[in-house]
């Protein structure tokens, strides 16, 4: 009971949140919510002990793909989206190919290789793909309405809200798997993998079900982001993106669920907000960076760890 | 009646070392075979081979009469042949109830759209209620909750064959299950041994703990760097004069 109250409570505050905000502001919140679902679908793979550096470039291969069908085959955008992540996964699926042949620090060297060559196929490829100026003019979601109220979205609130409702959509479902004996199996492929096999886990297939599910719902985050900023090109997806993706898994801890989502908040408040109103305008990566090299010195198991010790507190006492 | 497990002249050279060389053997059902020799005679790398960790150089793995070497260990695992690992090979940063869930991973596949919808509560509460039998027959319901790690060596090596234990093994290969455990333990362990036995399971296993080993093996191999030394009952191997020299030292075999 008092859960579910927490739980509505929270909704209503997130319903609420962007009237608080300014414009720009809201812009942000928009973003923030589609990296929470790329940086927890990152964590679904590290669950196996991988490490991979393509996340960002599958992500941009659902936001190409959804934005590809709409635009040339008129498909009804969230359907679109829902493609864009299918498409993500089976590329995952054919990338897990020659990347499964490696493990850690090769799979990470592998991946980020694999993910250039997709972004050099972006850029070398005017037809289809728009070369270096990528795709422009992607159709926004087209406005709808659901009775109590109307969907306008030029508005980045409306957008907030469709791409909240699907996000938890998404989130609800990586909880699911995250707890049930598919996300245990991903565990025990991480901790010992021989053990694992010799208990007659197929390790190959677990790896793939992992990286193609992650992909999966990165893709999704991908045509939520296309679909919202209205164009799309290979430097949407490059390294630096996949940077702030792995600062906010490692600085938020990926030994919980909320780890990654905590780090992905916290930092981008900090960076978007906190030092923008403080006036760092030029020296935000600076104090951005230090703040990084100082959490990892003295928070070795990322924010989550705080988080973990209060709660423990007040389930002893 | 065809026989139940058959190595056929197996060998396994690494380099210019054969570890394992044309070796011949067979398990009947229903048995506990013990396989021993002195430290570097190759019975964990035929181990290794039998359960699919080492592909063999050549020779062949016979399980009723399908040839199963070379098979990825899984494979081998999914055709009843589960075997357990040297030193405390555990998930050690799980439960010990979590570590025997994954025990059951063959019985109760995991399927991950029925877990998203929910409809797996059914193979969910069958692969709880084998966990809960694989950790009451090795003592350790008490300890479910534990983190692996934490446990003392003794458990640790019971949690160890209850998770192979958890996965109704036709054949399980223990690689030294008693290293590590006081005589009590010990004991123990032999009676459970003694216990799946009746209930049907095959147990092959590698000891250097003789007086477990004499007292618990139906048939014994020996081996000795490499090769095949001698085979028979617990008396014929205590007095057999080839394995008294091999692990008494007998020239032959330092020169």
């Amino acid at each position: 009971m008092r859960k579910a109250l927490i739980w509505i409570a929270f909704g209503a505050a997130l319903i609420a949140l962007p009237h608080g905000l300014s414009f720009s502001q809201q812009e942000i919140l928009v973003f923030l919510t589609i990296n929470i679902l790329v940086v927890s679908s990152y964590r679904l793979l590290t669950l196996t002990g991988e490490w991979s550096l393509a996340h960002v470039v599958i992500m941009g291969v659902g936001a190409y793909a959804s934005a590809m069908m709409t635009k040339n085959l008129g498909v009804y955008v969230p359907v679109a989206m829902l493609m864009g992540g299918i498409i993500a996964a089976l590329i995952a699926v054919v990338l897990s190919f020659p990347l499964f042949r490696m493990k850690g620090f090769y799979f990470l060297i592998g991946s980020f290789a694999a993910g250039e060559i997709i972004r050099l196929l972006w850029k070398h490829f005017r037809d289809p793909f728009g070369g270096a100026k990528g795709i422009k003019g992607i159709d926004p979601m087209p406005d709808f309405s659901i009775g109590i109220y109307d969907f306008d979205f030029f508005e980045p609130v409306s957008y907030f809200y469709f791409a909240g409702f699907i996000v938890i959509v998404c989130l609800w479902i990586l909880w699911r798997i995250e707890r049930s004996p598919v996300g245990l199996t991903f565990h025990a492929v991480h901790w010992q993998d021989k053990l694992a096999e010799a208990s007659g886990v197929n390790l190959r297939a677990y790896r793939t079900l992992a990286f193609a599910v992650a992909s999966g719902f990165a893709g999704i985050g991908g045509a939520l982001l296309a679909h919202y900023i209205g164009t799309i090109n290979p430097g949407s997806f490059d390294l630096d993106y996949m940077v702030f993706v792995l600062t906010w898994a490692i600085v938020g801890g990926t030994g919980t669920f909320y780890g990654p989502i905590l780090g992905c908040v916290v930092l981008t408040i900090l960076n978007e907000v906190v030092l923008r109103e403080l006036g760092f305008e030029q020296l935000r990566p600076l104090i951005y960076g230090a703040i990084l090299i100082a959490s990892i010195l003295f928070l070795p198991n990322g924010l989550e760890s705080i988080v973990q010790k209060f709660t423990k507190r007040s389930a002893k006492s | 009646m065809t026989q139940f497990l058959k190595v056929e002249d197996l060998t396994m050279r690494f380099g210019g070392l054969v570890a394992v060389d044309a070796l011949n053997f067979s398990v009947d059902h229903g048995t506990i075979h013990g396989l021993i020799g002195p430290n570097g005679a190759g019975k964990t790398t035929t181990f290794n081979m039998i359960s699919g960790f080492y592909k063999p150089t050549s020779g062949k793995v016979l399980l009723h009469e399908e040839d199963i070497s070379g098979l990825k260990m899984h494979e081998v695992a999914r055709r009843g042949v589960v075997r357990t690992f040297q030193h405390s090979t555990l998930f050690a940063e799980l439960t010990v109830m979590e570590n025997v869930l994954i025990g059951t991973h063959m019985p109760f596949r995991p399927n991950i759209f029925a877990a998203i919808v929910g409809w797996d509560r059914e193979d969910r509460e069958g692969a709880e209620g084998r966990a809960r039998e694989a950790l009451k027959f090795f003592g350790l319901s008490d300890l479910a909750t534990e983190r692996a790690g934490d446990l003392s060596h003794g458990h640790q090596r019971a949690l160890g064959m209850a998770i192979c234990f958890a996965s109704h093994p036709d054949l399980m290969l223990l690689d030294e299950p008693f290293t590590g455990m006081n005589p009590e333990e010990t004991r123990q362990m032999m009676d459970l041994m003694r216990r799946l036995r009746e209930a049907g399971t095959t147990i092959l296993l590698v000891e250097h703990d003789m007086q477990a080993i004499m007292g618990l093996c139906d048939r014994i191999t020996c081996m000795s760097f490499g090769k095949f030394l001698a085979e028979g009952g617990p008396k014929e191997i205590r007095n057999h004069p080839a394995v008294i020299e091999a692990y008494l030292g007998g020239a032959r075999h330092v020169a």
